[in-house]
């Protein structure tokens, strides 16, 4: 039987281990991927198409499919989310329907990339007839997205101190004015905290993309196009045996998109903190 | 100026109904495309038929389930370790700057692409273990690795609220009555967050059932029975994801009919969660 | 002198705890009357039953009437916004909105759709004189007014609330956290500013009651206790416990 002092002693390295252990998964992750992609990125990389089924050449086609389909997606799911939040936080904050909504939040939050892939290929692609497109792709990641938009949208209008919104109430503004004009303004960063790191999982997804936008490698001309997205080309690249060269270079931009957008978002996060602690 | 506020509250309404809205209507259209050959099939010869050869009109996806829980199973055995550990160590043992500072870089472990989690699997994971334990590489051991370290930050980030949510009253508590700090830990606090760190687990089992791309890359896929750790194996959702591209007619019905069954086992392990971390809060 | 607000046999609660009990009261117009009373007495909830602020409160509940100039402020169908502007109301805390001196004097003006720049400028001294603060910052109406100092706030809020051009002030013990000179500056402004208002004033200082108040009630743990000129409560109250509370024995 060991000492408790000794005991505690033990358990504390072992769990000082385990979590070091998490920490430098994360850092060998990024600094294997960054070093063997870098060398591949330069401005050709960036800005030429594709040759050879992504052989040789670089991956703009893909960049620019990422930003529009990440658009499309946030554009359709800030309104509903943000919406959404404020009608759970400023409308009603208990009952039974509050909590139907909430729970099916949550569940959708839960629901895999997978089945939202399938969802959105009947729905958009093949009875909609929207088929292979940036559209149809974009609109499932909003859908996919909407959960994590409502809760940190739902978080930062509560963190606005209720004395805000009695002011303005006493002054005359209703409750929509109150909403807009001081509610909103000061849970602004939270709210945008959220949209980004939705930027940022609508960037990462390839499982929804390669369902309902296809995986067409040309620039897209209209939001009716097929494309494929960063993420998807690299599954390609890598799964199919491609180019590996390429598939580190098209991980490394993604990886480094990622990391730049994780780090505004916490940020913009801490902006709030300060602002109200 | 009241009907205008009616309005814009009616219209919040009709947005904050959005989710609830699109998760029947993903339910309806799984279910519409799905149901119809399960019926023909049978629920039982679906779930519980061992050949999936859909040219000879063969459609049983136990395989699927059997690969889906080794590969989820390994994924919780891998996980459960480092994150627990990390949740108590920073939670307990650091100090709120440390905590401020490693709690986000494990997040950014769920914001790295699940397809180059598959990646590494793919250059790191199959030499190591060719070389070391034989065998080609792409198995159930390789994928539950994978797949624990990517639901690393779900279930740690979880476990840390849960820790942290414990009234700081237990602690001093304990200490006071001469504990050490691991047996505060064990006796009062971990019993407390019990429930919230219960529903993280859960939520991470629900992750590893649902994730797809990473699955493909190092699993192998084939449609086997596993006995092995070092067996390949095909989860139920790289079975959708593999054969959508060019299924047609009862083959596709059947593979909606998978993501039925990916759909409901979801769902209960959601309902599971969300039962939990309301009892946690109720504490 | 006319009563302005008329208070029937008004109770108020939350889920089923009575917060104040059949309350009578009538406020005559150009008086400040001063509500006194230990913490927790429903001052400040009977206050906030003035602007219907307790409608904010999902549990409140209310009883009775409260008739301003013998209109039922509880009807239905009775427009808030209109109701708020009409009885303007400062916190204890200052709370100015994380906008510029300038931006939160007009924010009220502006949501009632005054547009015309001159007119919210000439609003903006107006104002400030009156709540004597134009001088200190008429040279920085556009910096924030949160940089100001508590007191300074404090008057910007009063500045804020006279800017819906109202026709009652409540304000709710508008001196809790201030020194004592801009506490005097404050209570100067309210006694140039009942000209023109009505104004109710909760306070937690029974010496700042006797100070600028021309009628004084006093609150007991829901109740309205007893009612009478300053003069009166502060010399010969009626009611024991009036005497005791002024007198310093509790609260």
């Amino acid at each position: 039987m060991l000492k408790p002092i000794l005991l505690e002693k033990l358990v504390k390295k072992i769990l000082f281990v385990g979590t070091a252990i998490t920490v430098f998964i994360l850092f060998f992750i990024i600094f294997y991927i960054l070093k063997n992609g870098l060398a591949v990125i330069d401005m050709e990389f960036l800005l030429s198409s594709p040759k050879d089924l992504g052989r040789a050449g670089g991956i703009f086609p893909c960049i620019v499919g990422t930003i529009v389909l990440s658009l499309i997606a946030i554009l359709i799911a800030t309104p509903l989310g943000v919406g959404a939040a404020i009608y759970l936080t400023e409308y009603t904050r208990k009952g039974r329907l509050i909590s139907i909504i909430r729970f099916f939040t949550e569940c959708l939050s839960g629901i895999p990339s997978i089945i939202f892939g399938l969802f959105g290929f009947v729905l958009f692609v093949v009875y909609l007839g929207f088929g292979w497109s940036i559209l149809s792709g974009g609109l499932t990641t909003a859908f996919m997205l909407l959960p994590t938009i409502i809760r940190t949208s739902e978080e930062a209008i509560k963190a606005v101190p209720d004395y805000y919104r009695e002011v303005s109430l006493s002054l005359g503004g209703t409750k929509w004015q109150t909403i807009v004009k001081v509610v909103l303004p000061s849970a602004l960063p939270g709210i945008a905290t959220g949209i980004i790191l939705g930027i940022a999982r609508s960037i990462e997804e390839t499982a929804v993309v390669i369902f309902t936008a296809g995986s067409v490698l040309h620039l897209p001309t209209s939001l009716f196009d097929s494309c494929r997205t960063m993420s998807v080309h690299f599954y390609i690249l890598a799964r199919e045996g491609i180019s590996m060269e390429n598939a580190y270079g098209t991980a490394a931009v993604l990886i480094i998109t990622i990391l730049l957008i994780n780090m505004f978002a916490y940020w913009l996060m801490h902006r709030l903190i300060a602002k109200y602690s | 100026m009241k009907s205008r506020e009616n309005l814009i509250q009616f219209g919040l309404l009709i947005t904050a109904l959005s989710t609830i809205v699109i998760h029947l209507l993903i339910a309806l259209f799984i279910f519409q495309e799905g149901l119809p050959i399960i019926l023909r099939v049978g629920i039982n010869e679906f779930v519980c038929g061992t050949h999936w050869s859909p040219q000879q009109g063969q459609f049983g996806i136990f395989p699927m389930i059997v690969g889906t829980a080794w590969i989820t199973a390994g994924a919780i055995l891998v996980s459960l370790p480092l994150s627990l550990s990390c949740a108590i160590y920073l939670s307990e043992f650091s100090t709120p700057k440390v905590r401020g500072t490693i709690k986000p870089i494990i997040e950014l472990l769920a914001g790295i692409p699940s397809v180059v989690y598959g990646f590494m699997g793919m250059v790191i994971l199959f030499p190591m273990i060719r070389n070391h334990l034989g065998g080609a590489g792409p198995s159930i051991l390789s994928a539950s690795i994978i797949l624990g370290i990517m639901i690393l930050p779900t279930i740690t980030s979880i476990a840390i609220d849960s820790l942290q949510a414990v009234p700081y009253s237990y602690r001093e508590g304990s200490l006071s009555l001469g504990a050490t700090r691991w047996q505060t830990i064990r006796m009062a606090i971990l019993p407390a967050a019990k429930s919230g760190i219960l529903s993280g687990i859960i939520l991470g089992i629900g992750r590893a059932v649902g994730e797809t791309m990473a699955v493909i890359m190092i699993s192998g896929n084939s449609v086997i029975i596993p006995n092995s750790l070092f067996d390949p194996a095909r989860t139920l959702t790289a079975n959708i994801a593999l054969e959508m591209n060019y299924a047609v007619g009862d083959h596709r019905q059947a593979l909606f009919a998978t993501g039925i069954v990916l759909f409901i086992t979801i769902m209960i392990l959601n309902i599971i969660a969300n039962v939990l971390s309301r009892r946690g809060v109720e504490k | 002198m006319e009563d302005k607000i008329v208070v029937k046999n008004l109770n108020l609660y939350f889920d089923t705890l009575a917060v104040l009990r059949s309350i009578n009261l009538n406020i005559k117009a150009n008086e400040i009357l001063s509500i006194i009373g230990p913490a927790n007495s429903g001052k400040t909830s009977f206050l906030r039953t003035l602007n219907r602020l307790n409608d904010l409160i999902p549990t409140a509940r209310i009883t009775g009437e409260v008739l301003l100039d013998g209109l039922d402020i509880y009807k239905k169908d009775l427009s808030l916004p209109w109701l708020r502007r009409k009885v303007g109301m400062v916190f204890a805390l200052p709370v100015p909105l994380p906008r510029s001196i300038f931006e939160n004097i007009v924010y009220g003006p502006r949501l009632n759709g005054v547009t015309n720049k001159l007119r919210l400028e000439e609003l903006t001294e107006k104002t400030l004189k009156a709540a004597f603060l134009w001088d200190e910052v008429k040279d920085r109406l556009h910096t924030s007014g949160t940089k100001l100092s508590g007191g300074q706030q404090q008057r910007l809020c009063i500045a804020r609330t006279l800017a819906l051009e109202p026709e009652v002030i409540l304000l709710d013990e508008p001196c809790s956290g201030l020194d004592p000179l801009s506490t005097s500056k404050i209570e100067e402004a309210l006694y140039e500013l009942k000209k023109q208002y009505t104004i109710v004033l909760v306070t937690n200082n029974t010496k700042q009651a006797a100070r600028v108040g021309d009628n004084v009630a006093f609150f007991l743990m829901g109740d309205l206790i007893e009612y009478g000129s300053t003069e009166q409560i502060f010399t010969v109250p009626s009611d024991k416990r009036t005497e005791d509370y002024i007198t310093g024995r509790f609260g």
